[in-house]
């Protein structure tokens, strides 16, 4: 345990120091990868821990990051505020999202996620919605500058506000999953009859997963729109929903650890591909989702895992 | 040569190994009996003879060994299996549970022949031949299962407790038309029943099947006389 | 209400489209009890091919029936090399395959014929003098009617649809009359993706190619499938026609055709919630 500590402080130390050595461009992806790492984290939560399979995280995501835009844009609230904002409106959708969705099993309810993923950029551009969302050109947002005269730039402020943001919710999402709250997510995922009859209230549970799941990712959702000043429906399709998949797939289900692995491959994985190819980042992210589930089925979290106890025992 | 040959069979669900090592052997139209209380691995050797369950051991089927074929392929080489509980088609009509059952024969124009007799066998699958299988009575699904079985023009059937479930005069009437298939389609049988009286009075031949090991062996007769098989399965 | 008739009408060419993939969805589904949510792409992949011959000079027919054939020879490939190795995993692994499927053949696609619309021809004339429906919707009409009335008889007519039937329904049992279970699966597959590759040359003309044309029809398709009851193929077939008519009369009539997805995805959660066994399907029960 100590050693754990020990390692994690390490960590963060280093995570502190980088803004400062790397380009701003740089900082910025960081903070990306961060932001996905939270979206990551709420999916797993609902797919991993609780064994709900969702295939339209991406309206979420959608969903926080408009929120933070509109309230930013149209009310001038200031770009923390907009953070439970998000989780809360967000927190409530995937509630209510989850109540009917109680019924729904595995594939039933991955269709229905998938029909939720691929309606949500039509429903974004609506026009009688228009003067909310902007329509098809989406809402431009203002850079938050660090406060108190720090001597940050922008880029390394909204690094440093990510870091918070995210380690404060990992440690409540890691507080939840340990305790009671996660046995039972992970019983009913297991078997769900035997959690009922043990006492369990299901339904409860599964909306909550849902919901706690949909506030974590909207929470990223507000969070990337604020680093990246803009959102637009088009942005926000099915090909969003099947990134946080691919994350969580390579990162490792039912994982903290996991979901920064899997940010870390979605963000820069891309980059890389796209020298390739433009369609290339997609083939190699199908690639990776096969080889993963034939070879690595608990992701780069569990293959580390694995590794460290077999370091530990001889 | 027998027709079939089992030497050293055991066979296992998963961890739990339910055969300790079998033998018997049966000969050509003949028609053998396994008998056993429940739990004893009676089904699970008929299961192991498809290939439906993990085994080791030997199995031969007219000289050659079909022990690791598939379940398809030994199939193809005679061995019709009515199973446990029947195996119908619920949701295709009796005629085409029939002509399932004759799926791997070549000869397409005897299949229609072999169709009338099996008819002849058992009317009331005429009778029913457009109706859903689902919808025929327990016997009826029995007779439907032997017949599919038929269709296949096997050299052994395996019947896995074909009294199950039906009452005494529908067995007899069943087991009248299963010795008149032996004797005139020379199709040997291997019979797996709890029911022991009617088991013995039907077959030649029978083996006594105790958790996973063959204990006794011999001529029916022998066993129908046998104190303990009288004690133990017959009832007096 | 003749513009009424010209939606219904229209609503029902597209129907016929949503109908075959819808079919080939549920085809699937009764063979292995899983969504194939990359049906979509196989069938937008299978019309680029066609695309393909037809830039090379193929005359329309023989490209139709050629394109059939490489569909159908890919659907069993694809089954035997992809799906196979995770039949019996749970099913996330499997949801995960599929939509990994659905994003190599999107991207493969698009890094071959890029992205910019091409146009597919129609086999059918320009002009009709039925003012209710263009030749085209016809014409989608009576092909997806066609291939629906072959399947049928080889469903309901042929040995071999028979035990296609058998397979899908009693694994075991159809091991036991000799049926070789897994190349009736593959065999199925690849009637899906012959019957998805129609689906897409009929709808290319009216969308235009694009790799992302099918995700739409997709979604449609689900629905369809839902409503008429996922184990069901006569289900399907109606549940396209219904869904396409209410796509196109919502449309005009009630939301406006900027929402036109949302009603795909309300019906789909709204037969989950009412009666996920739709109309026609059958009703499951889980033991524990």
């Amino acid at each position: 345990m100590k050693k754990n500590i020990f390692l994690m402080l390490i960590l963060l130390g280093v995570a502190c120091a980088l803004p400062f050595l790397v380009s701003n461009y740089r900082t910025f992806q960081l903070t990306l990868v961060m932001v996905y790492a939270i979206a990551l984290l709420g999916l797993n939560i609902l797919t991993g821990y609780s064994g709900q399979i969702s295939l339209g995280h991406g309206a979420f995501y959608a969903l926080g990051a408009y929120c933070a835009a509109i309230l930013m844009d149209k009310a001038g609230v200031p770009y923390w505020a907009t953070l439970p904002a998000a989780g809360a409106v967000c927190f409530v959708a995937g509630f209510l999202f989850g109540l009917p969705a109680l019924r729904l099993e595995g594939l039933y309810l991955a269709l229905a996620t998938f029909a939720l993923g691929v309606a949500m950029p039509q429903l974004l551009k609506y026009h009688h919605l228009e003067k909310w969302t902007g329509g098809v050109q989406g809402i431009v947002i203002a850079k938050p500058e660090a406060p108190l005269g720090l001597p940050l730039n922008a880029d390394q402020w909204l690094y440093f506000f990510t870091l918070a943001v995210m380690l404060a919710m990992f440690f409540l999402g890691w507080n939840l999953l340990r305790g009671r709250v996660g046995r039972a997510l992970t019983a009913i995922r297991d078997h769900a009859i035997a959690a009922e009859a043990m006492g369990v209230h299901n339904a409860l549970y599964k909306s909550t997963a849902f919901g706690v799941s949909a506030l974590y990712t909207g929470v990223a959702g507000a969070l990337g729109a604020i680093a990246v000043q803009f959102v637009a429906p088009d942005s926000f399709n099915i090909f969003l929903s099947i990134v946080f998949l691919v994350g969580i797939v390579v990162g490792g289900l039912a994982s903290i650890s996991g979901a920064l692995y899997g940010a870390l491959f979605i963000q820069f994985v891309p980059n890389i591909a796209d020298e390739i190819s433009k369609a290339a980042p997609w083939a190699v992210f199908g690639i990776f989702m096969i080889g993963f589930v034939y070879l690595m089925p608990t992701g780069v979290a569990g293959a580390v895992r694995l590794l460290l106890a077999r370091r530990r025992s001889p | 040569m027998a027709l079939l040959e089992v030497r050293g069979l055991r066979a296992a669900y998963g961890q739990t190994r339910v055969l300790h090592g079998i033998d018997f052997a049966l000969q050509e139209s003949s028609i053998t009996a396994l008998l056993g209380a429940n739990g004893a691995g009676k089904t699970t050797t008929l299961r192991a003879l498809c290939a439906m369950v993990r085994t080791e051991g030997e199995v031969r089927f007219a000289g050659e060994r079909i022990d690791g074929r598939a379940t398809e392929d030994i199939v193809r080489m005679g061995v019709a299996h009515v199973p446990d509980g029947r195996g119908t088609f619920l949701h295709l009509s009796t005629e085409e549970n029939l002509r399932l059952g004759a799926y791997v024969r070549r000869d397409r124009n005897n299949v229609e022949s072999d169709l009338e007799r099996v008819y002849g066998y058992f009317p009331r699958l005429r009778e029913r031949r457009r109706q859903q299988a689902g919808t025929l009575s327990g016997g009826e699904q029995q007779m439907l299962a032997v017949s599919r079985a038929l269709m296949l023009r096997p050299r052994l059937m395996l019947l896995d407790e074909p009294s199950f479930g039906l009452a005494p005069l529908v067995v007899r009437e069943l087991f009248a038309i299963l010795a008149a298939i032996n004797q005139r389609e020379q199709v040997s049988l291997l019979l797996v029943e709890q029911n022991a009286a009617m088991a013995l009075e039907l077959a030649s031949h029978a083996y006594l099947l105790e958790t996973g090991r063959v204990v006794l062996s011999g001529a029916a007769d022998e066993l129908r006389r046998n104190d303990a098989v009288r004690r133990a399965y017959l009832g007096y | 209400m003749d513009a009424f008739l010209h939606q219904v009408l229209a609503g029902l060419a597209t129907g016929g489209i949503y109908a075959s993939l819808a079919l080939a969805l549920v085809m699937i589904y009764q063979a292995t009890h899983l969504v194939n949510f990359a049906q979509g792409e196989m069938a937008m992949f299978a019309t680029y091919l066609a695309w393909s011959l037809l830039n090379a000079g193929v005359p329309y027919w023989p490209a139709f029936l050629l394109t059939i054939g490489i569909a159908f020879v890919g659907g069993i490939v694809i089954e035997r090399v992809v799906v196979r190795p995770v039949e019996n995993s749970p099913v996330l692994a499997i949801v995960v395959v599929f939509i990994a499927l659905l994003v190599i053949l999107n991207s493969v696609a698009g890094w071959i014929y890029t992205y910019t619309l091409k146009s597919f021809p129609s086999p059918f004339p320009e002009q009709s003098s039925f003012k209710f429906m263009s030749p085209h919707e016809i014409g989608a009409i009576g092909i997806t009617l066609l291939v629906l009335a072959a399947l049928y008889v080889f469903f309901r007519f042929t040995p071999l649809g028979l035990a296609l039937r058998a397979a899908a329904q009693n694994p075991e049992s159809s091991r036991l009359v000799g049926i070789r279970v897994g190349w009736m699966l593959a065999l199925g597959w690849g009637l899906a993706a012959a019957v998805g590759a129609v689906a897409g040359m009929m709808v290319a003309p009216i969308v235009y190619l694009d790799p992302n044309m099918m995700g739409g029809v997709l979604l449609y398709a689900f629905a369809a499938a839902l409503v008429g009851g996922i184990d069901s193929p006569g289900g399907a077939v109606f549940g396209g026609f219904l869904v396409g008519v209410l796509e196109n009369v919502l449309g005009a009539f009630v939301i406006g055709n900027e929402l036109k997805l949302s009603v795909a995805l309300i019906l789909i959660i709204g037969v989950l919630l009412v009666k996920p066994s739709g109309f026609f399907g059958k009703v499951n029960v889980t033991r524990v």
